[in-house]
């Protein structure tokens, strides 16, 4: 294993800037690292869709040219980064894991992509993902799911698994992701590596292909929660093109990672959320997440508990918000401009035309829902579900705002349990719904919230995620603490939790 | 597809057995340079799919910004509506297909309107010949985007029937519109398809006034639809009612109000029943023919918008725009209607063909206002009659008509020879000068030429010579006659009156 692939990207930046290693020596790197390890649909990781090697190698070579000038973009300029698949990228083709999008290839660029190409990242390819992120597992990818790299026939989390196993399996040291329901954290929880949802709006949306408006965030995928600052800082802030993202400068991110690096937690109220914990619980998660706990304490923290008594609506509530928006937002894929076109034989109608379309063109989980949403929408059940669930959603960020009152943030476990089994639970929904139980609160609430790996589960020696939330706005919060949480176990493990991540089998698609 | 034909009562009959309810919608398209949520341009008649960006073409991923100027237009047309200002409002999705709408859903605005509960004063003709206000009610003003537009390939009527195939031109999608909203208009009776045509066209001049649209009927950037239904006399419960979509001219208002009474009317008394169902206009024939049946499947499936933040326009703001709002229009009739010094009728006459705005613009270029009001009642009138044309739309503008009048005070042309210029000027010949200098319509100023005249004149009715000598002066008209006849018309009349008596006395 090359051993530039195994680096963070804050280590990355430092060789780059030292000249002790070109970017185009790291994009070959992770290339290699991708030929030999992704595979394709029917073995390997499958993390990828679609890998663009020679742009991410042009990327690379103007890149050190700006090095050599003397002019670098950006701190982070020449450190590849992997792009999940639902961000629009202009000439590259951007699927949504559809049959729907095959083949479409956005004529621009997502705000963030646009971003992270101006900031001098090469774009190396992107990632796999539950078809329009409608998923916890990376299953419903219309091109074949996504394997954990700790355990090959267990799922990545999703819907973002495909960003998760690219960082956790060394094929790329960074990648963005999109979280509405967890999207970002739970995967980074179930493979070892650190995700962030920022506060709504925090990232520019444009150029998202959205599944829930309302609840989509664009936010880092890394190893390590200062490697996720570093990125956050690139791409966030205000974008004229999203008139919901926010003003708040992305600053102080680094820095708070850098500080809570150090362990110091002193004079820190962190709130144990009552409801997130004890049934469908796996004991290991708990077990890490409890000592967890006694290193923020040691660390200085003082442990509270909290009660967010709305939390146990929070999924029915989210799983009738997000229907609805899905339901209008893909409603615009009807094969008439771009993506696939199914034409029926005889004569059809452009009626015709689109109900074949959608209908090989759509997955289940996608037609489960916008099934879902239009009927929750529908005149006569608007008030009972939609208007309901937006109640209850009110009612959510209440019990944050009163949470908040208690204590500086909020901890849980990411996700229940570890990673299940491919297949596992692909037969009920409503059960795999339940795996983003703890991360929707913060979607529906518009609160940051971050997953860092704090260990592995004794029953299956998988690994288990500790959340942190903040108020909205304090995204800083969740990178003082999460670094400092980070700095403890990785003193406790004496490396970080991924060097004792299996050694992965070559595939070579 | 050909419509049955169908049987109509007279309207006279139609007011004997019942009352009309009627409700007008109109589509204001906002003269705005960019699109309502991109900064795509909105240029009329360009090039098909030129004036497209991700947000407009409803690509995947891309997301709408909300156009401050159409805000501020809207609060503006609400305003001079005397609606309130919603202090904070969203905009929803319309959730519907159609096949030129590309996100198939419209942004607009549903139970939150930014401008809602106003009131238009309608200047209709009273029974006895005097200005008669009727108070048409204004239910809401709201924002929201146009859709592209559909056009049929392969048929020859350049409808779908017979097409081989459509294509969509996205250039209008996203441009932004205001639709006003009425309440029911109820107790107009006879009037009703007047106080229809007169409150469109009122508020056609209110929006000219405000200068948010170019109000451009025949290019659709003012639409209205007309809703109609018929409740049996004294029956106070609103009956089933019609909506006849985009109607695109004042006198079809008129007409399609009149026509729906008219149909109504027919299917009620034959104990039928009226189907709630759109209904499309037709100029050339003047009737109209089932559109689409509207039915519980019309769901819209309304919803906040995620993508927009709300609006909520400060009340700073909004009195800052109350305080731009040009002098309301019926004010502003009663103040120029003393200051040109018309008469009650001569005031109504002006109104009523449609040449108010004309005539102030005219005066507004120099002329006398009695001057302006002759050619455009005039002739003027007679030419869009003879043309079908809205007289606005002749091709004859106001500083064209002032610049006739100039050329009659400075007695280059008389007013015979001003026709004859507008005549040249319709015929497309050019500005007033130039279609004098191709005509060769000058008047005759040569005094040599005029004098040679007015002595055949003399010398061919000496009888009439005769009179004028022994003091008659009444009958120099005679000789004046002969004198333009001589001269094609183009002699100045009274220099040749005062050269007859100067030559006879
Ligand atoms: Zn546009």
């Amino acid at each position: 294993m090359n051993n530039w692939i195994t680096k963070t990207a804050d280590e990355l930046a430092q060789a780059l800037a030292a000249g002790e290693v070109t970017s185009v020596e790291l994009v070959q790197a992770h290339l290699d690292r991708i030929a030999a390890v992704d595979g394709n649909a029917d073995a390997g990781l499958h993390a990828f869709l679609h890998v663009d090697a020679e742009g991410a190698l042009a990327q690379a070579k103007a890149s050190d040219e700006r090095r050599a000038a003397g002019t670098p973009a950006s701190y982070l300029d020449g450190v590849p980064i992997a792009v999940k698949d639902v961000l629009a990228t202009q000439g590259v083709p951007t699927t949504c894991a559809s049959k729907m999008l095959e083949g479409w290839i956005p004529p621009y660029d997502a705000t963030v992509v646009a971003k992270i190409k101006a900031a001098g990242l090469p774009i190396i390819g992107k990632t796999n993902m539950d078809e329009f992120a409608m998923g916890s597992s990376t299953e419903h990818s219309a091109y074949g799911p996504t394997r954990n790299p700790w355990d090959q026939t267990r799922i990545p989390g999703g819907s973002g698994g495909g960003s998760a196993v690219a960082v956790a399996a060394y094929e790329a040291p960074l990648a963005l992701g999109t979280d509405t329901g967890g999207s970002i954290r739970q995967p980074a929880a179930v493979t070892g590596s650190v995700g962030v949802k920022p506060t709504y709006g925090g990232i520019s949306r444009y150029g998202l292909v959205a599944m829930a408006n309302s609840l989509d965030q664009v936010g880092p995928v890394s190893r390590t929660v200062l490697d996720s600052a570093l990125l956050h800082e690139l791409v966030g802030g205000h974008d004229p093109l999203d008139s919901t993202s926010l003003t708040d400068e992305p600053t102080g991110f680094v820095e708070a990672a850098r500080e809570g690096a150090k362990g110091d937690l002193t004079g820190l109220k962190v709130g144990v959320i009552t409801e997130l914990q004890g049934d469908g619980y796996q004991p290991g998660v708990m077990a890490r997440f409890t000592e967890s706990l006694e290193l923020l304490k040691a660390a200085g923290a003082e442990i509270v508990e909290v009660s967010c008594p709305n939390f146990t609506h929070a999924l029915a509530a989210y799983y009738l918000i997000m229907p609805c928006e899905v339901s209008s937002n893909l409603a615009k894929f009807d094969a008439m401009r771009y993506g696939l076109r199914v034409t029926p034989a005889g004569d059809p109608s452009a009626e015709d035309v689109m109900r074949a379309s959608r209908a090989a063109g759509f997955g289940d989980e996608v037609k489960r829902r916008i099934i879902i949403g239009t009927y929750a929408l529908s005149s006569g059940y608007y008030d009972a579900y939609y208007g309901q669930a937006q109640k209850v959603r009110t009612l959510i960020q209440a019990d944050f705002a009163a949470a908040f009152e208690q204590a500086d943030v909020l901890v849980s476990p990411t996700a229940p349990t570890t990673a299940f089994k491919l297949g596992e639970k692909l037969d009920d929904p409503v059960a795999m719904y339940l795996n983003d139980l703890a991360t929707i609160p913060a979607n529906l609430a518009g609160v940051p919230g971050i997953s860092l790996p704090n260990g592995l589960a004794d029953e299956d020696g998988l690994p288990s995620g500790f959340q942190i939330q903040a108020p909205a706005h304090s995204d800083a919060r969740l990178y003082k603490v999460g670094a400092a949480l980070e700095a403890l176990l990785e003193k406790g493990w004496g490396a970080p939790l991924l060097s004792q991540a299996p050694e992965i089998e070559e595939v070579r698609a | 597809m050909s419509a049955a034909p169908v049987k109509l009562m007279s309207f006279e009959k139609v007011l004997e057995n019942f009352d009309p309810a009627m409700g007008l919608e109109v589509h204001v398209e906002l003269n705005s340079n960019t699109k309502m949520f991109c900064a795509c341009p909105t240029e009329f008649g360009a090039e098909p799919n030129t004036q497209v960006c991700p947000v407009c073409l409803g690509l995947p991923g891309a997301m709408p910004v909300v156009n401050v100027k159409g805000v501020e237009s809207a609060i503006r047309i609400g305003l001079a509506l005397n609606c309130e200002i919603a202090e904070w409002c969203r905009f929803a999705r319309k959730n519907y297909f159609y096949p030129d709408m590309p996100k198939n859903f419209q942004t607009s605005q549903y139970d939150e309107p930014i401008a809602f509960e106003g009131f238009m004063d309608v200047s209709i003709e009273g029974a006895d010949g005097q200005p008669e206000i009727f108070r048409v009610e204004i239910e809401r003003a709201h924002m929201e985007e146009d859709t592209g537009k559909s056009l049929h390939v392969g048929g020859a009527t350049g409808r779908i029937q017979g097409a081989d195939h459509s294509l969509v031109d996205y250039n209008r999608a996203g441009i932004p519109l205001i639709e006003i909203v009425t309440k029911p208009i109820i107790g107009a009776g006879e009037r009703a398809p007047e106080i229809a045509r007169a409150f469109v066209g009122q508020l056609r001049d209110l929006i000219v006034a405000l200068g948010v649209s170019d109000a451009r009927m025949d290019q659709g950037s003012i639409r209205a639809d007309v809703n109609l239904s018929l409740a049996p006399k004294g029956e106070t419960k609103l009956g089933t009612r019609s909506e006849t979509k985009n109607v695109n001219s004042l006198r079809s208002v008129e007409r399609a109000v009149r026509y729906e009474m008219q149909r109504h009317g027919a299917i009620l008394t034959a104990g039928g029943s009226i189907l709630q169902e759109t209904r499309h206009w037709h100029e050339d024939t003047g009737v109209t023919t089932s559109g689409r049946e509207k039915s519980d499947a019309d769901d819209y499936r309304y919803f906040p918008e995620p993508d927009l933040v709300p609006v909520a326009p400060s009340r700073e703001w909004v009195e800052e725009l109350r305080a731009t709002l040009p002098e309301n229009p019926t004010v502003k009739r009663n103040r120029l209607q003393i200051e040109w010094g018309f008469s009650d009728m001569e005031m109504r006459d002006t109104i009523g063909a449609g040449a108010f705005g004309l005539v102030e613009q005219t005066v507004a270029e120099g002329c006398a206002p009695q001057a302006a009001r002759k050619w455009w009642l005039g002739e003027l009138a007679r030419r869009s009659n003879e043309d079908g044309v809205e007289i606005s739309e002749l091709g004859i503008t106001p500083a064209d008509v002032a610049k006739i009048q100039s050329l009659v005070e400075a007695k280059t042309i008389n007013d015979k020879l001003a026709r004859k210029v507008i005549e040249g000027m319709l015929a497309g010949e050019g500005t007033p000068e130039e279609v004098i200098e191709k005509r060769g319509l000058a008047v005759v100023s040569d005094e040599g030429a005029l004098s040679a005249a007015v002595d055949k004149a003399i010398e061919a009715n000496p009888g009439v010579a005769d009179k004028i000598r022994d003091g008659k002066v009444a009958a120099a008209g005679a000789l004046i006659g002969a004198v333009m006849k001589e001269m094609g018309g183009q002699a100045d009349a009274g220099r040749v009156r005062e050269l007859i008596i100067e030559k006879l006395s």
